[in-house]
Parts: structure tokens; sequence; C-alpha cells
């Protein structure tokens, strides 16, 4: 019985290696099937990202102070008002780049507000006491003017009022603190995946078990040979086996053994032959030096502006629209005018020669794609191709962009079908001729190849 | 009855059977054979491990992309987002009002404007091609002085300075040289021009001249109304094609020819004309006269109808027909006449006024501007210049060395002239030779206004800023003038009488167009009109040439016109001929009769000589061409047009005669053959449909007021249930849809086969330009052709009544004067379709919207698709026309950055090895799907066109969903199934979904005894 335990060590050794070997190599794979299957859908991973479908949100006076009256509708036109004039500079609950605004309306009468917000200058011109000290504190930094309304500053004012207390993220454009660690989890680099982190942990406790176990082994087998040596009543044979070494050399020379580990090294080096090759022309991780060091996490992640602010035709037409730099002066002809990278816009302007950025998104010509189809009609976070855009210090291509990954999501991606009368018959005749299976892009046609092609 | 295509099917030539079923020709040489074929095995190796290497080293480096953004985004602009412009187009032929389509703030498309009344949202083949010419490297790019032989850039300001100088120190006569202008402000800044240098005057002629017509209505071209008229008398009108404002006229005379089971009604139209015109092709009564016998022919029109001015000699019964329709139609019929002669043209003006036609389809009051031209004083003008009396000439985008047919006394002229200035837009033959050039900037770059018609005023605003540093001509004359305003402003400026408001003055630049009256009368003609009898006497005293004198009779091409200002522009010079389908040059096109009697044969090259000027083209035999005359283009052998224009053809303008009465674009010419051939590069018998049951249908209107549903022949197939439908029986599932399914209907009745369509695709899909060897070896890439069809009474199934000699002998008749058929022929986007089924690597594949997709990123040019097309309308990608150096002087705008701004940037440009082939114009259906989806609506009707239908100036065709019971198309189909609408092919069951209308002509019955016997 124990010739044959002290026989198979070696053997039971070398299995447990190659059983390592290929759960690791399992994991690996795991871990980027989870990686690309992440491009699929984050589920409503930007809240304010919608600036053209902006409704009143949820929160609306669920945040201890109410609406005060104001209706719903003035609510929900504020909403839109303030993301798209003031959430550059404002938060309701922090201070931004201006103050928090939350409780204004307590803070100074409506008829101060009003002249302060459509030209501050003039107000601080005319020595108001309050509007001096305003300015001075926050470092002289002025208040562009604003060609609002009356109307249109109270439902942003209504609208400011609701939000207050609420979770400062509620306000902003860019992430939600709900959903910011779910993001988070996704980091930069990619390969690691939430899935991925506890495999490793238990791979790493499966090892430390198996080398235990193993050096455990190792010491009784010795011991239990030392105390055999120690007895005088073996006979010859048992000597031999006691005594016999394992020969090493007759493992090396065993076709079978041999046949596998060549098997296994063929499989591998087809395996990553393949992988590279079909990599091929993909830019996946493509992630340039651009001329000015432009920051999406402090734009889009820290001060949460809308992506279409500055991304201004992303729900009206093909292309997303790369910003001019009349957007950047928007802001950066007062905020942090100093800046070396800033002042790359500066000289830009004034040598009328427009920044040349390096372009990161490149579908071949022969693919027609269409933002606003995605953003406007299908109602897709920006987030769901482009990845997590607001953690992003140098924006990098986060999708492969391969028409597989086109069709995958055509595939699986049900139509946003709600409020739209141009599927409405549509979705009555696919319901009554597949009950239960989802309206997906690809049964209304989305995978025909002149969809994209022509 | 039997159509054929051209001369060589009719008579089965050899070489036609060979190849007529072929789909693709064998080329004897093609290019970069030599290389293929004697390439040693070690250069192939060497060359292919230096591609391997280059395709590796390639493919690892992705090339780095740039994305500019604009510094400073006008509001506007939203990247890929067209934006429209109106605007207008008038080069000095038709007026058209237009739509620019621009991307990114450059043009890429011309559409018609809909706000026009003149136009209606049509627009001509020419008007299509025009963005092109924006982006021609042909044009002069900056002002020049002459030096030595050519010329020598220089600054503006230098150049006005000398030329202010020189006129200030002009003495003798300052002339102003300019095609037909009907801008009200353009005149006004002539007219402070010759305020300030008051030796001026400003001459005015056309390259396709009026005189006559201006003559015969005291200097107006009366508006005429061909929606209002039951009868229509043309002689040698080119009405539908070239003859003053065809897009106008083409769109009232379909209104008369469009039918229906509620309106059995429709125009009849006689034609008498020497060459086989566009507008003798959709006659219903077509009479092949001479030109010397025009005369005679209005004279006894003129008897027929009023019993005054004694006999003719021209006797034929169709004339008789044609003046008793007229007279029976008084008030609803109408004469016209291309004629330039003053006497013809009183003659009509007076049979016009006999029949009551004043006010209802001649209209004095509101005349057409635009022909002004004056051929006394353009002809008085040559004379000054080389008498030496003019001290400066000013060329404003004339050509007159070129196509004025004294163009040698002009350039004679110009050397005699101390100050010579051109404003056109290219050193031409005659900016060429003058001493200061000051180009004009394109109308694309320029604010204008126009007066086509008295009362309708139109507006061109720039949508880019010039390309070059170009001037707007009229800022140029009014700086000489001292004036330093910029032209925008002196618009504005005269505008404010007709919109004092700026709101005003917004909407007519929103719209293109507006009402209103600025043009001031145009000068009284030199000569007085006629009276009927002088005229009838001055038709009788005019000398007849010998009866066996060859006649020439000289004609505009629908597409290129006679100015030649369009030379340089490939869309145009590989427009075929709507009737001979003859591309890249002109020819001397003869009757069949005068090919056999000098056993000429189509491509030789016969020497034509009048007026001691003789020019050397080869032979086109044409069906339908009067016995005893050929014709010959304008607008051809330019020399110094740019690189696609040059060399193409021959200048005929100087083979016309300058007589007493003006200019007559006919004359006697002596031909002799030489021995040369010069094959012509026609697309005519090229894509052959087989000869199955017919393709096209037609019948006339007395069976069609009888019975509608008798008018088409629906094909039947024998079934075991005995003659079912077609459709009935089919091997393949139907397709199901839910969603749209697409569909186009064609009017054969109210296609006049301009193509207009197809330079519409051509622009809308970037489809190459190949050239005439290429054309010759029948590869044109067009997406959609109009086929020509010539039709004869006779068949072969005469052989046993009439015998084989017989039936030959009258099948050989109908050639001389037969009945045309245009068919536009694009893919069919059948539902069973047979190329789906034969392509290897599926890349022609059935979408759930009804279209037949190609997937040019998939295709890898088996062309098994294109053999199995019973259509013959997939086109495969020879060459990269792009990129391959062979095609730089015909495609050349898609070799330069400059012209490849035209380019639509939602349809990809092809690559080599690749079919491609019309795809219902996708990009446009998924744009109004799109624009649908975000407005949460489904598409309305019309909303979604193809370009072709877009383009068409007679509505011939109509584009929409048929799975929506409202749109335009399903109304359409339900009206006219079983009556006239069919299939092309219909039996084959390849179930198209393009549907054709019977074409129904309205000829008396005993023109179509035999038919109906």
């Amino acid at each position: 019985m124990n010739s044959i335990r002290l026989r198979t060590l070696p053997q039971l050794l070398l299995a447990l290696f190659l059983t390592f070997a290929g759960t690791q190599q399992a994991a690996a794979q795991q871990a980027d099937a989870a990686d690309v299957k992440k491009t699929g859908v984050v589920p409503g991973a930007t809240d304010g990202a919608t600036a053209a479908t902006a409704t009143a949100p949820a929160a609306a006076g669920g945040g201890g102070n109410g609406g005060g009256g104001a209706d719903a509708g003035a609510i929900a036109a504020g909403d839109a008002l303030f993301k798209n004039n003031c959430a550059q500079c404002h938060a309701v609950n922090e201070q931004v780049v201006g103050p928090a605004l939350a409780g204004i309306t307590k803070r100074r009468p409506v008829s101060w507000l009003l002249p302060w917000i459509k030209n501050s200058s003039k107000v601080v011109a005319s020595g108001d006491e309050y509007a001096v000290a305003i300015f001075n504190k926050y470092n002289k930094q002025q208040m562009p003017s604003f060609a609002l309304s009356d109307q249109e500053v109270n439902s942003i004012l209504a609208w400011v009022t609701s939000q207050e207390g609420a979770p400062a993220a509620v306000t902003g454009g860019g992430v939600t603190d709900a959903n910011k660690a779910a993001v988070d989890g996704q980091a930069a680099g990619g390969a690691e995946a939430g899935a991925g982190k506890y495999v490793d942990i238990l791979l790493i406790v499966l090892v430390v078990v198996l080398i235990v176990l193993v050096v455990t082994l190792v010491i009784i087998g010795n011991l239990m040979k030392d105390v055999l040596r120690g007895r005088k009543d073996l006979d010859g044979r048992d000597v031999e086996i006691l005594e016999q070494r394992f020969d090493w050399s007759k493992m090396y020379r065993s076709p079978v053994l041999r046949g596998i580990v060549g098997a296994v090294f063929a499989i591998v080096l087809l395996y990553a032959g393949v992988q590279s090759v079909m990599a091929v022309g993909l830019a996946q991780g493509y992630q340039p030096t651009q001329p000015i060091a432009f920051s999406h996490k402090l734009h889009a992640g820290e001060h949460q502006i809308n992506c279409a602010y500055c991304h201004t035709s992303v729900y009206k037409s093909k292309s997303a629209n790369i910003p001019s730099a009349n957007i950047c002066m928007n802001c950066h002809s007062q905020i942090k005018t100093e800046s070396p990278e800033i002042k790359k816009i500066y000289r830009a302007i004034e040598r009328k020669q427009p920044i040349q950025w390096v372009r990161i998104h490149n579908l071949p010509d022969l693919a027609y794609f269409n933002h606003s189809q995605h953003t406007q009609v299908a109602g897709l976070q920006c987030q769901t191709c482009h990845g997590p855009i607001q953690n992003m210090e140098v924006v990098y291509q986060y999708s492969a962009l391969t028409m597989g990954w086109c069709i995958n999501c055509h595939r699986e991606m049900p139509v946003n079908a709600k409020d739209n009368k141009y599927y409405d018959n549509l979705v009555k005749l696919h319901n009554t001729k597949n009950a239960g299976a989802p309206f997906t892009v690809s049964s209304n046609g989305g995978t025909e190849c002149s969809k994209c092609h022509y | 009855m039997k159509y054929w295509k051209g001369i060589e099917e009719l008579e089965n030539a050899p070489e036609f059977m060979q190849s007529a079923f072929a789909e693709f020709m064998p080329v004897k040489e093609s290019y970069e054979s030599k290389d293929a074929t004697s390439a040693p095995r070690r250069d192939f190796l060497k060359l292919m491990g230096f591609g391997v290497a280059a395709a590796t080293l390639a493919s690892c480096e992705t090339p780095v992309r740039k994305a500019i953004p604009y510094l400073n985004k006008p509001e506007e602009i939203d990247p890929s987002i067209s934006n429209f412009y109106a605007s207008t187009y008038f080069t000095g032929a038709d007026y058209n009002a237009v739509l620019v389509k621009t991307r990114e703030g450059r043009p890429i498309k011309l559409e018609g404007n809909p706000e026009s009344p003149i136009t209606n949202g049509g627009l001509s083949a020419r008007a299509q091609a025009a963005v092109l010419s924006l982006y021609d490297g042909g044009r002069l790019q900056n002002f020049a002085i002459k030096a030595g032989n050519g010329h020598e850039k220089v600054e503006q300001a230098a150049l006005d300075q000398a030329v202010r100088t020189k006129l200030a120190a002009t003495t003798g006569r300052i002339a102003i040289v300019s095609p037909t202008i009907i801008s009200p402000t353009t005149k006004k800044a002539i007219a402070e021009f010759a305020a300030r240098y008051p030796n001026t005057t400003h001459v005015m002629y056309d390259s396709q001249s009026v005189t006559g017509l201006l003559q015969a209505n005291n200097g107006i071209v009366p508006g005429y109304n061909f929606s209002r008229a039951n009868i229509i008398v043309s002689l040698g009108a080119d009405f539908l094609g070239t003859w003053i404002s065809p897009v106008e006229y083409s769109r009232q005379y379909a209104m008369t020819r469009k039918i229906s089971r509620d309106k059995r009604s429709m125009s009849r139209h006689y034609q008498f004309e020497t060459a086989m015109s566009l507008t003798g092709s959709n006659a219903d009564i077509r009479v092949p006269v001479k030109p010397s016998e025009m005369g005679a022919v209005a004279v006894a029109l003129y008897n027929a109808v009023t019993g005054a001015g004694g006999a003719s000699a021209y006797k034929n019964d169709k004339l008789t027909q044609a003046a008793k329709d007229l007279t029976a139609n008084r008030g609803a019929s109408l004469v016209v006449s291309g004629s330039n002669d003053p006497a013809v043209q009183a003659l009509v003006a007076a049979i016009n006024q006999a029949l009551g036609n004043l006010g209802t389809t001649v209209d004095l009051t509101a005349p057409s501007n635009v022909r002004q031209g004056d051929d006394a004083r353009m002809a008085a003008l040559v004379n000054d210049m080389n008498n030496g009396s003019v001290g400066a000439v000013i060329f404003y985008n004339a050509n007159p060395v070129y196509n004025h047919p004294l163009g040698q006394k002009v350039k004679s002229g110009i050397a005699k002239v101390p100050l010579t200035i051109s404003l056109n837009d290219r050193l031409d033959e005659t900016g060429m030779l003058c001493q200061y050039a000051a180009p004009d900037s394109h109308w694309l770059e320029s604010w204008n206004d126009y007066e086509p018609k008295r009362g309708f005023l139109s507006l061109a605003q720039p949508v880019i800023t010039p390309l070059f540093s170009t001037r707007q001509a009229q800022e140029s004359l009014l700086r000489w003038a001292g004036n330093n305003t910029n032209y925008y402003k002196y618009l504005r400026a005269s505008w404010r009488a007709i919109t004092p408001s700026d709101s005003a003055w917004d909407k007519v630049v929103h719209d293109g167009v507006a009402t209103g009256t600025a043009l001031a009368a145009a000068p009284a003609m030199t000569a007085a009109a006629l009276s009927p009898a002088a005229a009838v006497a001055q038709i009788a005293r005019a000398s007849k040439p010998a009866a066996n004198a060859v006649e020439l009779a000289l004609y505009e091409k629908v597409g290129l016109g006679a100015a030649g200002c369009e030379s340089n522009n490939p869309f145009l010079q590989e427009l075929p001929d709507p009737v001979s389908k003859a591309t890249w040059g002109n020819y001397v096109a003869v009757p069949r009769k005068m090919a056999i009697d000098n056993k000429w044969e189509q491509g030789d090259v016969i020497k034509v000589t009048a007026n001691g000027y003789t020019i050397e083209l080869p032979v086109l035999i044409q069906p339908g061409q009067t016995n005893g005359t050929v014709s010959i283009a304008l607008g051809y052998g330019r020399t110094l047009a740019g690189k696609a224009g040059d060399k193409v053809g021959a200048n005929a303008a100087p083979l016309a005669m300058a007589t007493a009465n003006g200019l007559q674009f006919s004359n006697v010419v002596t031909l002799e053959k030489t021995d040369a051939t010069s094959p012509i590069a026609q697309t005519q018998t090229h894509h052959t449909i087989m000869d199955r049951k017919p393709v096209v249908q037609e019948n006339t209107l007395v069976q069609y007021i009888k019975n509608p549903k008798e008018v088409t022949e629906y094909e039947k197939v024998a079934t075991p249930d005995g003659l079912e439908k077609p459709n009935k029986v089919s091997l393949w599932q139907d397709y199901q849809y839910n969603n749209h399914h697409w569909g186009m209907a064609v009017d054969l009745n109210s296609c006049i086969g301009c193509g207009s369509c197809v330079i519409g695709c051509q622009t809308e899909n970037n489809t190459a330009v190949v050239g005439k060897q290429e054309v010759i070896n029948r590869r044109e890439m067009h997406w959609m052709r109009i086929d020509r069809y010539y039709s004869s009474d006779h068949h072969k199934d005469e052989f046993e009544t009439v015998g084989k000699v017989g039936t030959y002998a009258a099948m050989e008749d109908p050639s001389d004067n037969p009945q045309v058929i245009f068919q536009p022929m694009m893919c069919q986007q059948c539902n069973h379709a047979p190329c789906e089924t034969v392509c290897p690597v599926l890349a022609t594949t059935h979408s759930s919207e009804g279209l037949n997709q190609m997937t040019y990123n998939r295709c890898i040019g088996t062309r098994y698709c294109a053999n199995n097309c019973p259509y013959k309308v997939r086109r495969f990608n020879w060459f990269s026309y792009y990129s391959n150096e062979k095609f730089e002087t015909v495609n050349g705008h898609m070799f330069t950055d400059l012209g490849r701004m035209v380019l639509n940037p939602d349809v990809t440009v092809r690559a080599r090895g690749v079919m491609e082939k019309c795809s219902f114009c996708v990009q446009r259906i998924q744009l109004g799907k799109l624009e649908a989806k975000k407005q949460k609506r489904r598409p309305m009707d019309g909303e979604i066109v193809s370009a072709c239908a877009q383009s068409c100036p007679t509505e011939a065709i109509v584009f929409g969903d048929m799975r929506d019971p409202n749109s335009r198309i399903s109304q359409l189909l339900r009206r006219e199934d079983g009556e006239r609408a069919f299939h092309a092919l219909e039996s084959i069951n390849v179930q198209p979904n393009v549907t054709y209308l019977t074409k129904i002509r309205n000829a008396e019955s005993e023109f179509f005894a035999k038919e109906n016997a």
C-alpha cells in the first residue's frame, strides 16, 4: 500500500501542476470574457446625460424643502435650463466653481436674483454690498451674463429649490454617486473585472493549500521512509522499493507525456496566433496623447458637465461633434486662465489654427454609424459604448468597434419603442407572432447589410 | 410590333449578335494588360513579396488620424447635417430655381426649388451637374495680366488700377459682351459702369440665338403655357430639351400627357424637324423636314389655319391634319418654332394670333427674359472691332471666339482692340486673347438676382466662400466705375423697392423666389417685326438649295448646351444623348439612306465643309434624320476648357450661316469621306434586354378611351390549372414586409427622356465617370440609364403573308422616322431577385423593406450577379476610378481634395473589384426613417424620395412606401392595377418593386390602322 502511494507522489505533483495551470488559463479567459460582456449595458450609468429628454427627476419634492408651490412643468423646464446654462459652474448642494445654490431664495430675494443672474457684473459695478462680497469671495471670478427671461430664471430657481438637500450628484450632468461605485469597479485598466478578482483570491488560497499539502506529504513520506529504514524485517524486494529513486529521465522519454505537452503547446500557440491575427486592425484600448491634456474625469466626472454641452450634436446628428474652441471659451474665458493647457486654446484662437486632436474612434469608411440613432432614438447612455468616460484622464477606445461587437448588441438589445409612434404597429405585429420574445433591433431588420453599409 | 435599340440590332449584324447577349464585352486592349501578360515571373515574385511585406506593415501600424473641430463653430452648421439654401442657376441658357444641399459648408448637390412657380422643383440635367463645375480645377484661380503667350498672376488692386487708368484713357467705343443677362441688379451695375464711361454699350448674344423670335414679337420672348394646349405643333423647337426654358415647358407639357381612367384625354403633339430631337422623339406625330423647307411648312400651316397667304410648296397630309386639329382647338393650342428666321417666327406669331391663343397659351404680358441676344448688334460689334473703332471690350462670361459663328472674326477683332478684359471664369479661347483677366466667382459663391420671366424674381446667395481669389464680375465693373460698394450691399440697396423691410428680404433669401418686376425693358430690336404677308413674300424669295444638296442642321445637346460653358464638366460629357445615346463628343448624324448610298459605316470619319471651314467627325446613323440632311451638335471641340473638355469632338459653330436675317443654324454643306475611323462611345445597344415578351408597352389613346383595361398586355404562364399570372407559380417563398416596402412607379407617358434623373443619381451616389474608351468597352457606371427604343409596325411574323423580302422592306421603312419610347431602367429591386441566389458570398441580399441590398465590403467580384440579372443594371468596378491615373482627365474630381468636396459623404466611393448598382437611395431612406423616429412618428409620404424621383421635372417617377395605403405610390398602383401598371419582363416572375405605366400615344387611328387591324 505504501509503495503505491510512494510511486504516485511525483505524478500527483505533476497532475496538480497541470490542473493549476489549466485553472489559471480558464480564469484569465473568463476575465477577458467578462470584460467584453461589460461593453453591453451599464444600466443607468448616467442619469444626467440626456439633456434633450430631460424630465423632472424623481427627487422633485422629495428633498424635504418641497417644490414651494412651483408646478412640475416649471421644475422640469428649470432642470433643462440649469443643465444647459448653470451646471458647468454650480451645483445645488455643493460648491463647485461658484457657490452652492441650496437656499439661494432664502439668502437673497428673487428681485435681487433676477438682475444678478442676467448680468452679474452690472450688479457688482453698481456697488451692491452683497454682490461685491460674493465677487471677492470667489476670486473675482465673474459669472457670465445670461439672456434668460424672468420666467426661465424662476423655473431654474424652482428647480434648485426642489433639489435642496437631495444627494449632491443628482444635480449634475455626469455621474450619480449611486452608480459611481459601480462604474469605478470597472476601473480604467479594463482587464480586471469584479468577478475576476474573486477567482484570483480563490486560486491563491487553493495554491497555498496545495503547497501545504505537498510539503506535508513529502514530510510524511520521508518520515515513513526513515521509520522503514529503521526496521530490520524488510526483505530484499521491499528494500529495493524503499531505496528506489524516481527516474526523471523516464518521464522525459515518455511518449505519452511528450505528446500531451506537445499538443498543449501547439494548441496554446495556435490560440495565441489566432488571437493576435484577429486583433490586427483593432484599436481597443488605443489611448493616444492629445495635444491638450484635457481631462474628461475633471469635466464630466467631477464637474458633471453634461456630455451634450460640449458634444453639441450628439443628439441630433451622425457625428457627436468635437467641441470647437469657442465652446471651451464659454467657461475658460474666466476659469483657470493661467493654466498652460488652457493657454494652448488661447494660442489656437489667436493664430486662427484649429486644435488638431488625435482621433480615437476610427470606424472604417464603409460603415455608417449615426450617434443620434443611438442616443436620441434608442436612448442609450454614452458609457454603453465609450465606457467610464467620466473616469478617464485621457480617453481611450473602450469598445472593440468591430462588426461582431455591433451585431451582438443589435441582436440582444430590445428596441426602445416606448412612446414612439414609429414602432407602435411593429411592436404589435411582433408580439402577435412571437409572444414573449423581445422586440430586438435585429428583429426589426437591424442586422441587415444596408442598415450600415451603403 | 418590334422594338430595337439601334441599327445593328435591327439588321442583326453579326458582330452585334455575337455581343448582344454578353454582359461583359471581351476587351482587346485593356489598361495594364501589357504588364499583366508580359511581366516575368521573377518580377511577379518580387512584387508579391514586397506587397505582402507592405500589407503586413500597413496592418500593424494604424495611421494616426486627426479630428479637427471648428475654431469657432458657425451656429447653423452641425457636422454631418445637411443644410439647404435657395439659389438660382442661370448661365445664359435655361433658368432653374435650385436648393443647394451643403455639408459642413460645401455644396454637394443641387435640387429643384419647389417654391418656384416657374420650375416647380424640377431641375435640368445641366443644372444637376453644375455643382461639379464649382470645384473645377480648370477655373482661373487669380487675377492675371497677359505676358507673352500666357498670363501672369497679379494682385486685384494692381489690376484694378491698371484697368481704371486704361479705361479713362480709352477713346472710342467700350463694349461689354455677354450672353443674356436676366439679373436686374447686374444690369444696374453695367448701367453704372456705362454712366462712368459714356461710350459703353452692352451687347448680348445667345449661342443658340432666338433673334428671329424676339424680332417677330417686338423684342420679347412670349411666355408659353403648354399646359393649356390640347394641340401642340412645333416647327423644330426642341422645347423639352433645350429651347428657351425646357424645365418649365416639360412640366407644363407633362401635365397634358398624364392620363388616368378619370382623365382620359391628353394633348396631341406634332413635331416638324430635321434632326431627331428629344422633343421630336416624344411627339405623337413627327414629320422630318429639311431646314430649307421650314419656311414652306410655316407658310403651309399659316395657309391652312388662316386661309390667307397663298399657296405653299410644302404638302403633307400630317400637316393638313395638324391644321385641322389646331382650328378645332382655338384658344387651346400652341404653335412654336425653333427657327431663327424672322419670317418663320412672324408667321408662327400670326398663326397663334389667328387661333386665339394669345392670353391662353401665349402670354405676351409675362414674357420670358432668358433670351435677349440680338444677332445684328453682335455682328455690328464684330465689324467695329475689326475696323478699329472699338477702344475697349469686356467679355463677361462670354466666349465668342469659340461659340459665335463669327468666332474667327472676333479673334481678329480682339487683336485690334487696345484694351481687352475677360471676366470669364477661365482662360478660355476668348480669355486667353485678352490682356486682363479678372475671373468672376462661381454662381455658388456669389450674390445675384434674376428675373427669368416678367413678374417673377429669383435670388442667388453664396453657399461657400470663394474657393479661389476671384471676384464677382459685378463688383469688378462697379470698382472700375469708381464705386467700391460690395455687391451684396449694392444688391440689397437695389432691392429696397421690392422688399423694404429686412424681414421681407430675409424671406426672399430663404425662399429663393419672389414676385415683382425689376428688370428694365430690353432695348428694341435692330429690325422690326415682319407682317405675315411680308414674311410669306420673304420666304418665297429665299433662295432654295439644290434638291440634291446636303443640308446641315446645327443643334444643341440636352446635356452640354451650345455655349460650351459646361464643357469641362465630365458628368455632362458622359451623359448619353437622349436619342443617339452617344457620349464624349459630337458626330455627324446622317439618315440611313445617305449612309447606304455613300457606303458609310458608323464611325467612319467624314469631312464637313461650309463657309470655307472644315471639320472632321465620325458618322452616326440616326433613324429619324431627314433624308438629304445631316446634323451636328454645337458645344464640342473646345481647346481651352480644361482637362475633361478639351479636344472632345469638333466645333461646329463656324458652320452656321450668317445672313442678313441674322444667324441661321443650318447651312448647305459638302461631305467627303476620309479613310479614318473614330468609334463613337454609345451606350445604345450595350445593355440589351433579352428578346422575350415586351419590356416596354404602349398603346393608343383611342384604345385607352375605349377600355383602359385592355391597353396593357399581361403575360400568363401555363400551369396545370390553366393560364395563370406568373406570380401564382413560384419556387420561392414570398417576403413579409412589416415595416416599409419601398417601391417606385415610372409613368412612361410623362417620361420625356431628358436625363435629369441620370445626373441626379450620379451626383447623389458618387458614381464614377469612366471616359470615352471605357464607354466603348461598355463599362459605364451610371446606376440608372434611360433605355431608348425605336419602334416599327412590322415584324418577322409577316413573312408568311407578305413574304420575307416584303417584310424586310417594310421593316426598313419606319426606321426613317421611327417612333421612340423612353424607359428609365435602374435596379428593379426584385422580390425574387436572381442576383441574390447566385452570390457565393452573400454580398447581395434582401432587406426586410424590400430592398435588394448591395454590400460592397463583402463583394469579391465574381460578377455572377450581373450575369444573372435580367435587366442588366449591375455595374462592375473594373478600376480604381479615384486613383488610377488613366482616369484622371475624366474623373479628376475624385483625385484632388478640391474635387472630392463634391462627393456625398453618406455614400461610399466604391473600390476596384466590387459590383455596384442602384440602392433606391438607401441613404435617403435611412435618413428619412431616422428623422421620423426622432420625432416619434411614421415617415410622411413624400419625405423620403430617391434622387431620380426628386429631380424629375415631369414627376414621371414616383417613389414611396407601398406599405402605407395612403402614399402616392400605393394610390397610383391601386388605380393603375390591371390598366397601365406592368412590370418589365413580368413572365420571368422576379417580382420587381419597380412598376412601369404603359405609354399611351395620341395619334389618329389611321396612323395606327395596321396595329389595330
